[in-house]
């Protein structure tokens, strides 16, 4: 009897086991294709030439296609927008991305502070396309055109909530012995914050900010409202300017340019990838 | 009764964590300047509680109600600024709490950076070989200063704390059960180092283990639920307590 229970509560486990299994290779399968369809299309387009020169005219794609030849031209244009982009929004967004989280994890009884959590949570949530058609009013039309500053205020700010909450999240996990030993030796918040909590939070933050990066720089929708798109390779930030996940959508709507689209989609997406991992590597390291 | 020099006084110390009950209930007593202090208890009687008043731990807190006075040289500790009090009035947790981010030689230096006191290469230099020989740490880690300070044993994090806690030449140094986490030998350094700090310091001490509040201290605290039960000479209480509950404590018939 006794031993009729057990066998039947071992073969319960082992229906479980396989059941759980089954279910984790099925969702990876998805993720694996998509990456071996990007990969296998993609990887024959990567060059030199493609990373070094701006997209080029449908008329010049047209007659490379009929002479029987490779597109020439690539995403240069998207990199170097996406790139300056990124880097206006993430200079901004992490300072006070990294100051809000502060407050947060520091006054969480605060009905100000919990507000303001909750609201974290809305922007979080709310759709990169509505962003994209806010900042347009706010910022395209004032300026009287798209630009590049539009474009990284829309990421500014889809990045903001991630980088306050990674920020938020680690802080709170920290042992509350370690503030209580730097406030004991007589220093105050601000500076028990800044050279005790902060640096041991660090690989959490960063990690945080690795993803939020990761998350916005494949955003189409709002750049489509905000930075417009440009075939030259352009630094000046006060005018329309291409990015890469732009670069796709144009591709995509152009015939002459579709062969060019799943060298951008690789790009992009081992891009990501390598953020990704680095954000992995660097919580492992870190205290 | 002798007279005594106190360095830190208790009068009708109470703390409330909340409203209903008390944790620690109108303590008296007088602290002598250069002596070591056992506080003894069963565990939940308010030690640490008392302790952490001491440094206006609570005030980080804002459920918990410090009542009474403490007065430290003779000024009211609970109306003064915690920064002030919290630099002459040091503090070693139970378990080691050396910073993980940084060094050794930054472990040690930790209170002047987050005072924003500055010392040049020559003063750090001095107070980071003073501090760590006093609690005979540095010979173990002369050749390692740069190492995390979390790359040290138990017992070494344990002194290390300490000596960062005595970097910042406190006036009462507050210690909550030092030794719990530690073995016999890692101990016994620590004990041996505080009978010979107290020519600099005067020692508040939390412990469980009553051979080592015979070893070290001169005089005693037996609390009880809350309660400041007996406070006297060491060797007297152990030998003859005065009062019932101390004895059933120190005869393992309670806690
Ligand atoms: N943060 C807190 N919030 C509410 N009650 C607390 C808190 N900390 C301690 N207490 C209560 O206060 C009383 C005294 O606790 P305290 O930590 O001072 O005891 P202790 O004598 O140090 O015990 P131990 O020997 O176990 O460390 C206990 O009844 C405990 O439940
Ligand atoms: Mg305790």
């Amino acid at each position: 009897m006794e031993t009729f229970k057990l066998k039947k509560r071992l073969a319960k486990d082992k229906l479980m086991l396989w059941g759980v299994c089954l279910f984790a290779t099925l969702t990876a399968v998805p993720l694996v294709a998509i990456l071996g369809e990007v990969f296998l299309r993609g990887y024959d387009q990567l060059s030199w030439s493609f990373f070094t020169e701006p997209t080029p005219t449908a008329y010049k794609a047209m007659k490379a296609i009929e002479a029987g030849e490779p597109i020439p031209g690539g995403i240069a244009n998207g990199i170097v927008g996406t790139m300056l982009m990124l880097g206006m929004a993430t200079i901004v967004a992490v300072p006070i991305g990294i100051l809000c989280g502060v407050y947060l994890a520091e006054n969480s009884k605060s009905r100000f502070a919990q507000i303001v959590s909750y609201l974290t949570d809305l922007l979080q949530g709310t759709p990169s396309v509505i962003i994209g058609i806010v900042i347009y009013i706010w910022v395209v039309v004032p300026m009287k055109g798209y630009s590049a500053i539009a474009g990284s205020v829309a990421l500014f700010v889809m990045m903001l909530p991630l980088i306050i909450r990674s920020t938020e999240e680690t802080l709170k996990i920290l042992p509350a012995s370690l503030k209580e030993a730097g406030l004991a030796l007589g220093g105050n918040e601000a500076r028990v914050m800044l050279r005790v909590q902060l640096p041991a939070a660090f690989g959490g933050v960063f990690t945080g900010v690795l993803l939020a990066i990761s998350r916005v720089i494949g955003e189409t929708a709002p750049l489509m409202f905000t930075a417009l798109g440009c075939s030259l390779i352009r630094w000046s930030i006060d005018k329309p300017i291409s990015a890469v996940p732009l670069l796709i959508w144009e591709f995509f709507n152009d015939p002459n340019l579709q062969d060019l689209i799943w060298g951008a989609s690789l790009f992009l997406l081992l891009f990501i990838l390598m953020l990704n991992i680095l954000a992995k590597y660097i919580k492992g390291t870190l205290y | 009764m002798e007279s005594i020099t106190p360095i830190l006084e208790f009068k009708k110390t109470c703390v409330s964590y909340t409203k209903q009950t008390m944790a620690v209930k109108y303590v008296s007593a007088a602290i002598e300047k250069n002596s070591i202090t056992a506080i003894m208890g069963p565990s939940g009687c308010g030690k640490s509680t008392l302790l952490r008043a001491v440094n206006l731990m609570h005030n980080l807190y804002s459920n918990i109600r410090v009542d009474g006075e403490i007065l430290l040289n003779g000024e009211n500790i609970l109306s003064m600024e915690p920064i002030d009090v919290r630099r002459r009035v040091g503090m070693v947790f139970q378990r080691p709490t050396p910073f993980p981010t940084m060094s050794i030689y930054d472990n040690v230096l930790a209170g002047f950076a987050l005072n924003g006191i500055r010392l040049s290469k020559v003063e750090k230099d001095a107070t980071v070989e003073r501090c760590l020989k006093s609690v005979a740490l540095w010979d173990e880690v002369k050749d390692v200063l740069n190492k995390k300070g979390t790359f040290l044993s138990g017992g070494q994090q344990q002194r290390l704390c300490i000596a960062r806690a005595l970097a910042m030449k406190p006036d009462v140094l507050l210690m909550d059960e030092p030794t719990s986490a530690l073995d016999p030998i890692a101990t016994k350094h620590i004990e041996e180092l505080l009978l010979e700090l107290q020519k600099e310091v005067t020692i508040l001490i939390v412990t469980h283990n009553m051979g080592q509040a015979m070893r070290i201290s001169s005089k005693s605290m037996f609390m009880y639920l809350g309660e400041l039960v007996e406070y006297g000479d060491t060797a007297k209480m152990f030998s003859e307590p005065a009062d019932e509950r101390t004895k059933a404590y120190l005869t393992g018939k309670m806690g």
